[in-house]
């Protein structure tokens, strides 16, 4: 009855040619957009590596040895866990982490300026210089910062003009490239979100507690950072979620020794054409993925609904 | 005993740009009143606040605090604290943290914090409030916290930035009485920032009246309203009927004003024009509402005007009869309701007697807008 009556009430309110477009649109985004290939994948991750013939016929059961493979290794290592892709799995997560840190540190004062100097010329054409590089492709970027960090690239060039080092740094080896690159790539989505929030913060509040004698340290950590919270964790959320799922500039930025995640996953759907292991691995990094953030948002008392403010 | 101390401006001018937002201000504010700037919006006096605050340096002149020069002095290092008209209290803190922030940027320890939070919220009449929200609150509520917060860091001098203007009419009139209040009971010094004359006249030891940043008058609230220094302070403070004419003739304090419509009118030399008004001078008569009365007779005096009736109304307390008045002014007479209905007097014809020492002549100069 009450579900009735919402339904009835929402298509009064819409009307019912918008309402039925909201309806299947949304429904269509989440249900076959979403969910359907994501329990596919599933569903796939839980099944053997048969050959095409051999699909839907007897030996095509439910089995968790593309999990366990995951965890253990191949049966008969040398080692008791598969200690080369746990490895990469838990560096692609630091690594993850670390690139989200680094885009907060650098973006929160940015958007913080951003939504507290009320709006004007500047402001525009800053934020115009922000999204314009996002004009280019993703994969020429990272070929761009490939040639920025290059052994005879533009900062070992300077800093060898500048007497400051006498051979050149490998940037790429070093992965300094690849965080560059990644933390480079996701920094609208963070500086966004905390804009958005700090802008709708009261001046009067900062100018409350510098006349109560607080000090920038504390306005920040007192007033600030606790009203943009929400803003911060969500552009947290996505950076993380985009870097540990990032494909194209651990490619091409990493260096030789330092392989991605989300590159094993690929590895086996595409040149090691085993579907159901591939799966396997991209459910574990997304459950992994899930589990972090709302742990981090327990941990620091965000509540989900406060993530789409 | 009273701990506030004097507040000085010298000379003070504040430019931004080339617009001149205060022009000139020399004020005095002795130590434990209760002061305040009344003005109409954008005539400079939340500038002159933020200059005593701190967060803002005049461009000239010089802002004293207890006889000491505050050039260069931040906000955080005056003696001063300042409530917003928004409040803007922390929305994120509960009503003890929000009191006690001064204190918690001091390092006081949390138990000296919530001790001092229940003082004050004692003091505030909200006891054991303190582990709310502030959106917890009502509106009057607020305004306390927002007061106990102004008040934990112990200023010699508080500042207040219009905060009742966001109350209803209610719960404003009795903020007024409670603002008062805990001033004579701290005994520090207030400066309060109104463009309501009625919270300004109620509250007030002393009331600066500002236009387009010029204060046109400094004086006790008595002084404001019964003795204008200027046709502006006298049209802005409370209600006024203004007759523009010429000075025909001066007897001592008196003069005799000729005006188009209403004759001629006779009426008290304000302080300030006394000695400077001469004869012949343009001038402006003001003879406020209430002063106004029924003559017993027609006959005409230099008191006396007669007018149509326009229409009436009836406000409970008093009756408001609008009669016409010159240049499409209307003249408005208050009388007081004293239990009887009154027998209208529309489009009859009225003749109107005031106290000469009751009414003031003034240089003609400029009124304050509608």
């Amino acid at each position: 009855m009450k579900a009735a009556q919402l339904i009835r009430d929402y298509f009064v309110k819409n009307g019912l040619g918008l309402g039925s477009f909201l309806l299947v649109a949304v429904l269509f985004w989440v249900v076959i957009l979403i969910v359907l290939p994501q329990l596919s994948m599933l569903d796939f991750s839980f099944r053997h590596h048969l050959p095409p013939p051999e699909m839907g016929g007897p030996k095509d059961t439910y089995t968790i040895e593309h999990y366990k493979y995951l965890v253990l290794g191949a049966p008969g290592a040398d080692t008791s866990y598969n200690v080369v892709d746990l490895g990469v799995f838990g560096r692609t997560l630091l690594a993850a982490f670390f690139v989200t840190i680094l885009d907060l540190v650098l973006c929160y004062p940015l958007a913080y300026y951003l939504g507290q100097s009320r709006g004007g010329g500047a402001i525009r054409i800053l934020v115009l210089l922000l999204i314009i590089p996002y004009w280019i492709n993703e994969i020429l970027r990272a070929f761009a910062f490939r040639i920025i960090f290059g052994e005879s690239g533009l900062i070992n060039e300077m800093m060898l003009t500048m007497g400051l080092i006498s051979d050149p740094v490998d940037f790429i080896r070093a992965n300094v490239a690849l965080y560059a690159g990644l933390g480079y790539a996701y920094i609208l989505l963070m500086i966004f979100p905390i804009y958005n929030v700090i802008e709708s913060l009261d001046r009067n509040q900062i100018e409350a507690a510098r006349d109560m004698g607080a000090s920038w340290w504390r306005i920040h950590w007192r007033v600030v950072i606790p009203y943009a919270k929400p803003g911060i964790s969500s552009g947290c959320t996505m950076v993380f979620m985009l870097s540990a799922g990032a494909l194209a500039a651990p490619q091409i930025l990493g260096g030789p020794s330092s392989l991605w995640f989300t590159q094993i996953i690929y590895q086996w759907f595409n040149t090691g054409g085993n579907w159901p292991r591939g799966a396997a691995f991209a459910v574990v990094l997304l459950v992994a993925c899930i589990i972090i953030v709302l742990s981090m948002m327990r941990l620091f008392k965000v509540k989900i609904g406060d993530i789409g403010k | 005993m009273t701990k506030g101390v004097d507040v000085d401006l010298e000379n003070v001018w504040i430019r931004f740009g080339n617009f001149v937002a205060v022009r000139e201000a020399n004020v005095n504010i002795k130590g434990g009143e209760f002061f305040s700037f009344l003005g109409p919006s954008g005539c400079g006096k939340t500038t002159i606040l933020r200059s005593v605050s701190g967060f803002l340096e005049p461009s000239d002149g010089k802002v004293r605090i207890g006889g000491k020069d505050m050039a260069g002095i931040g906000p955080n290092k005056r003696p001063t604290a300042l409530i917003f008209q928004n409040l803007a209290l922390f929305p994120l803190m509960k009503v003890w943290e929000n009191i006690t922030f001064s204190m918690e940027v001091k390092g006081a320890s949390k138990a000296e914090r919530r001790k001092r939070a229940d003082e004050l919220l004692d003091m505030i009449a909200l006891p054991d409030q303190g582990e709310k929200l502030p959106s917890e609150l009502s509106g009057g509520q607020k305004q306390r916290v927002a007061i106990a917060r102004a008040l934990c860091a112990e200023p010699d001098v508080l500042l207040l930035d219009e905060p009742l203007s966001a109350l209803d009419l209610k719960l404003r009139q009795h903020m007024r009485t409670e603002l008062r209040e805990i001033q004579q009971r701290v005994g520090i010094t207030f400066i309060y920032i109104t463009h309501d004359q009625g919270e300004a006249l109620t509250m007030s030891d002393n009331v600066a009246v500002m236009r387009a940043g010029v204060i046109d008058q400094i004086g006790s609230g008595h002084a404001v309203y019964n003795d204008p220094a200027t046709p502006f302070v006298a049209s802005f403070v409370g209600e006024n009927n203004v007759f523009r004419g010429k000075v025909k003739s001066i007897d001592g304090n008196m003069a005799l004003v000729s005006t188009n419509r209403t004759g001629e009118l006779l009426a008290r030399i304000a302080t300030t024009a006394q000695g400077k008004l001469k004869v012949g001078d343009p001038a402006m008569m003001f003879v406020r509402p209430e002063v106004l009365n029924i003559a017993p007779d027609t006959s005409p005096a230099v008191n006396r005007l007669t007018t149509s009736v326009l229409h009436e109304e009836f406000e409970g307390l008093i009756y408001n009869v609008f009669m016409e008045g010159s240049e499409g002014k209307e003249i408005k007479m208050s009388l007081v309701n004293v239990g009887k209905q009154r027998q209208s007097a529309e489009g009859n014809n009225l003749t109107l007697e005031y106290v000469p020492e009751q009414a003031v002549v003034l240089p003609a100069g400029e009124l304050a807008s509608e």
